[in-house]
C-alpha cells in the first residue's frame, strides 16, 4: 500500500496538485476534520510528496517540486486500478469464453460447453 | 534534479485462468482492461496496443486514428514474462532516448491449471528527465492534468467503490 493508497490522502494530493493550500482550505473541501487533514499531510510530507512553507500566519502545502517522486506515487494508484481492471477482464474471459488452448497446442483439453446443456 | 533512486512500483493480482490465457488477455487485449482515462494523446482513447514481439511498439490509438507511443517491448517470453519500456517524459511526450526510459516487467506464474499470479514491476523512475516539467504538467497545461482530474473525480465521488 503506497502513500496514496488511502483515498482521503489521495484526495488531498489531488487537491494540492491543482492548487497549493492551507490545512483549513483542504478541510473545507473534504468531509474530515482539520486535525485529520494535518495527520494525512504529515504522512505525505514524511513521504516526500508534499512540501510546506509558512505564509503569514498560515502554512501553505504544495506538491514536492521534485515531481518524479510525486508522479511515481500517483502512478502507483494508476497501476492499482489497472490491475484491478485486468483481474476483472481476465476472470470475465474465463466465464464468457472458456479458454481454447491458445499457445498450448492441446485442443483436446478444451472445455466442453455442451456439457452445460440439459 | 532527480539523482536519487526511486523504489519501483510493485503490483500483483491473481486471476482464475490458465497462465496462457492470463498472458493473452494482458498483452493481446491490453486496451480492453487498461483504464482509458490514463493516456497522453489529445484524442480520447480507442485502443491501447502492445505489439507481440521484441522491439514492438506500445502505444495508444485515439478515436480520431492518431497514435501516441508510450514505449517499446524489450523482452517477450510468452506466456511467462514481458518487459516493455515507459518512455513518457516530463513533457508528456514519447522520449526516444533509451537512457531515459523507465521499465515495466510483468511476470505470469501458474499457481495451478486455472489460476495465475501476475506481478508487475514498474522501475527506473530516476531515469525520467524533466521532473520540473512533470510538476508543471501536474499543475496544468499538459495532457495528464485531464487524467488527474478524472482520477480525482473517481476518488472524490466514489471513495469506497471499485470501478469496473
Amino acid at each position: 500500500m503506497g502513500l496514496l493508497g488511502d483515498p482521503t490522502r489521495c484526495a488531498i494530493f489531488e487537491l494540492l496538485a491543482r492548487r497549493p493550500s492551507s490545512v483549513q482550505e483542504l478541510a473545507d473541501q473534504l468531509p474530515i476534520s482539520r486535525p485529520a487533514v494535518s495527520q494525512h499531510l504529515k504522512v505525505l510530507r514524511d513521504g516526500g510528496l508534499v512540501v510546506s512553507q509558512p505564509e503569514g500566519t498560515r502554512r501553505i502545502y504544495r506538491l514536492n517540486p521534485h515531481g518524479v517522486a510525486a508522479l511515481r506515487a500517483w502512478l502507483e494508484g494508476v497501476w492499482d486500478q489497472a490491475l484491478t481492471d485486468f483481474h476483472k477482464a481476465a476472470d470475465q474471459t474465463a466465464a464468457d469464453n472458456p479458454f481454447t488452448g491458445f499457445a498450448t497446442g492441446h485442443p483436446a483439453e478444451r472445455p466442453h460447453p455442451e456439457q452445460e446443456q440439459p | 534534479m532527480t539523482a536519487a533512486t526511486l523504489p519501483p512500483i510493485e503490483g500483483k493480482t491473481t486471476v482464475n485462468v490458465p497462465v496462457e490465457q492470463a498472458f493473452q488477455v494482458f498483452t493481446a487485449s491490453f486496451g480492453s482492461w487498461w483504464p482509458h482515462a490514463y493516456h497522453i494523446g489529445q484524442a480520447e482513447v480507442a485502443d491501447v496496443i502492445l505489439e507481440p514481439h521484441e522491439g514492438g511498439r506500445w502505444y495508444e490509438r485515439g478515436v480520431d486514428g492518431s497514435e501516441c507511443d508510450w514505449g517499446r517491448v524489450v523482452a517477450w517470453e510468452a506466456p511467462h514474462r514481458i518487459v516493455f519500456t515507459w518512455q513518457i517524459n516530463g513533457s508528456w511526450q514519447f522520449d526516444p532516448e533509451p537512457g531515459h526510459a523507465g521499465e515495466i516487467e510483468v511476470r505470469f506464474h501458474a499457481d495451478g491449471p486455472t489460476q495465475t499470479t501476475v506481478e508487475v514491476e514498474h522501475r527506473h523512475f530516476e531515469r525520467l528527465v524533466d521532473g520540473q516539467n512533470i510538476y508543471g504538467a501536474i499543475h496544468g497545461g499538459g495532457g495528464w492534468p485531464a487524467l488527474l482530474d478524472s482520477y480525482a473525480h473517481r476518488v472524490n465521488d466514489e471513495p469506497s467503490t471499485e470501478r469496473a
